[in-house]
């Protein structure tokens, strides 16, 4: 299904839909080819755009009310019967509300219903902590069988709503609230689920990154060149599970230092996958983790919030410098007796 | 079509047989949900049966009826029903709640052959039914989904969230039957959470509630054949399923039916039966069939 669905991203403007509108095309352009895909919504139809698919399918679209718990499990019995549920809510409430739902019903089940979690991160930077969502990462990829995709953009949300359709079982795709920048100016970039994206090359650090953190960090790699003359690389760090192994311990070998960078807490997400990986490889590796330091998050307007804690440009590049100057200690207690 | 006098003697021979064999597997299994599976039992049976259009030779049949087991602790009921119905063998029972086994306490759905649904965690089954039953409608396909809830299950919120979308999609296909037989593990439901009025709630959130004896084959025929009635394509409306009001079953049993000892006793909702308590079992069983007289 990942091609010849038609209308492909390029016919849309990049520069005026969303992530969640270009989600909702996607998924109308998909279920015109599949009769499968069922959409599905707790009363966010219109915030979470898949009113761009009820609008063409209204026949395949079911609006379950605020009940987000019913949501999953009707997603999951859908599934049962053999269609390809896309179900949509805010990120708080598709990974807490209905947590058991997604693993019990779904996961267990290794069934192939697509979450769709938008208004993500603080991306709601108003509306506060009951509709912020910094824990869902660390949810969703404790659940086995669960594949957890983080777009960079619209662009990548396009790609991964039609790679999700690829992938047998459960797919929980993370996107924001639509007012994000977009990074991809075109769609062949070479997207495949499980793989990192480099997208900027450099040999003295690595930052791995996702969803909006991927075009901050960009920017930090290009500022930190000008201003200290300092080579970054950039990994889009777009599926947090399965993890890129590979590009990781690349990672490690090459550039010897990593930071990682997520709009979600620190424990549990991007960061703590990327940890696993590096304390497996026996390898050191300079790390450091950008994220919410195991906090709730203030109001605000989203690019306040993301300055307030370090996740933009200018706090991706004040993290690297530090993180450079982290020392290599040198143990004379200890050998290696192996 | 209310049961024949074949059919009658023939189903609760099915019924006697089974409960029987239910004292088995909890004897030979160290320990089950015995109180709950015997309270679901007749309900089980009728379906299984006589109503569910399915083939147990091939399980996977894209028109048979779904069934969801909601109160998934009724395993100890449901499994050795699948079993005598031809999905696999009644031996196979012998490794139940054993390492490596399919079948555990509640029924995994990726691992026992009929099992349409993973079920355990209470409020979870009617939602993946009420998702079966408008998945069905947007398939275009006939089938029915008939869910088998438990009483005290209908503390969870999300049962109402679904009982609230069934009848708001008007699913006349999917058949819920509420096995009330007013204990849960704490104790009576109306001690621990009032569930009263039940059929008045069910009937305020839009169904059409038929209250049974859920113990009286012909009193859940007569039921589930209304329910199937109303599922009608001449009694729903133009579209499959899609007409007026769902059916909704509330059928009053006794928890730990058929066992003297066990009926109507808290404790029962789990438990484990040595050799000497099987026989004693047995033998209850055996009275109860002598007392309904000539049907079995």
């Amino acid at each position: 299904m990942s091609d010849g669905t038609g209308t492909t991203w390029t016919c849309y403007d990049a520069a005026t839909m969303t992530a969640r509108e270009i989600y909702g095309r996607v998924l109308a352009e998909l279920s015109d080819t599949d009769p499968r895909v069922v959409g599905l919504t707790a009363d966010l139809s219109k915030s979470t755009a898949i009113v761009n698919f009820e609008r063409e399918h209204p026949d395949r679209f079911f609006n379950m009310g605020i009940a987000e718990q019913n949501l999953m499990g009707v997603a999951a019995g859908m599934a049962k019967v053999g269609l390809i549920p896309f179900a949509s809510t805010f990120a708080a409430f598709a990974s807490m509300r209905a947590a058991e739902q997604v693993r019990t019903d779904i996961c267990y089940q290794n069934l192939p219903v697509k979450i769709i979690a938008t208004h993500s991160g603080v991306s709601f930077g108003a509306a506060g902590t009951t509709h912020h969502c910094t824990e869902d990462l660390a949810i969703m990829r404790s659940f086995a069988n669960m594949t957890v995709i983080v777009p960079a953009d619209g662009t990548e949300t396009a790609n991964a709503v039609r790679a999700a359709m690829d992938i047998p079982g459960p797919v929980y795709i993370r996107i924001g609230r639509g007012f994000e920048p977009p990074f991809y100016d075109r769609e062949d970039y070479g997207f495949a689920v499980g793989k990192a994206h480099k997208v900027h090359d450099g040999t003295d650090l690595t930052v791995i990154a996702c969803g909006i953190g991927v075009l901050q960090a960009v920017e930090a790699a290009r500022l930190l060149k000008e201003q200290d003359g300092l080579s970054v690389r950039v990994l889009n760090m777009h599926t947090i599970k399965p993890i890129d192994r590979e590009a990781i311990l690349s990672a490690i070998t090459e550039t010897r230092r990593i930071l990682t960078v997520e709009e979600h807490n620190t424990l549990g997400g991007l960061g703590s996958a990327v940890a696993d990986v590096i304390a497996e490889s026996g390898k050191g590796c300079a790390f450091a983790k950008a994220g919410f330091p195991d906090v709730y998050s203030e109001v605000g307007y989203p690019e306040d919030l993301y300055a307030h804690y370090g996740l933009d440009a200018n706090g991706i590049a004040d993290r690297v410098r530090k993180l450079l100057k982290v020392e290599f200690e040198e143990d004379e207690e200890w050998e290696d007796e192996v | 079509m209310p049961l024949s006098t074949e059919e009658r003697k023939e189903l609760y021979g099915r019924a006697k047989g089974l409960r029987k064999d239910i004292v088995t597997v909890t004897s030979e299994s160290g320990g089950a949900h015995i109180g709950g599976g015997l309270s679901a039992l007749d309900i089980l049976v009728l379906l299984y049966f006589k109503y569910l259009n399915i083939d147990p030779e091939n399980p996977s049949w894209e028109e048979r009826d779904r069934f969801v087991l909601s109160k998934g602790h009724a395993a100890i009921a449901y499994v050795p029903v699948l079993a005598r119905r031809g999905y696999f063998s009644f031996d196979e029972l012998k490794t139940f709640n054993k390492f490596g086994s399919p079948f555990g306490m509640h029924p995994d759905s990726r691992r026992i052959r009929g099992c349409d649904a993973s079920t355990g965690s209470l409020g979870h089954g009617l939602p993946m039914a009420v998702g079966m039953a408008l998945g069905a409608r947007v398939l275009g396909k006939s089938f029915r989904t008939f869910c088998l809830l438990g009483d005290g299950e209908c503390n969870e919120g999300v049962v109402w969230e679904a009982l609230m979308a069934a009848a708001h999609y008007k699913l006349t296909r999917l058949v819920p039957i509420i096995d009330r037989n007013g204990l849960m593990i704490d104790g009576p439901t109306e001690t621990v959470m009032s569930l009263e009025p039940l059929e008045e709630k069910l009937a305020a959130f839009g169904f059409d509630v038929l209250s049974v004896d859920g113990h009286d084959l012909d009193a859940v025929g007569g039921a589930i054949e209304h329910a199937i009635a109303a599922g009608d394509p001449s009694a729903a409306g133009e579209t499959v399923g899609s007409g007026g009001k769902p059916v909704c079953i509330v059928a009053n049993t006794t928890k730990g039916k058929g066992i003297d000892f066990m009926e109507g006793e808290v404790p029962w909702h789990y438990g484990s039966i040595d050799a000497e308590l099987r026989i004693k079992a047995l033998e209850s069983i055996d009275r109860m069939y002598e007392a309904i007289g000539g049907l079995a």
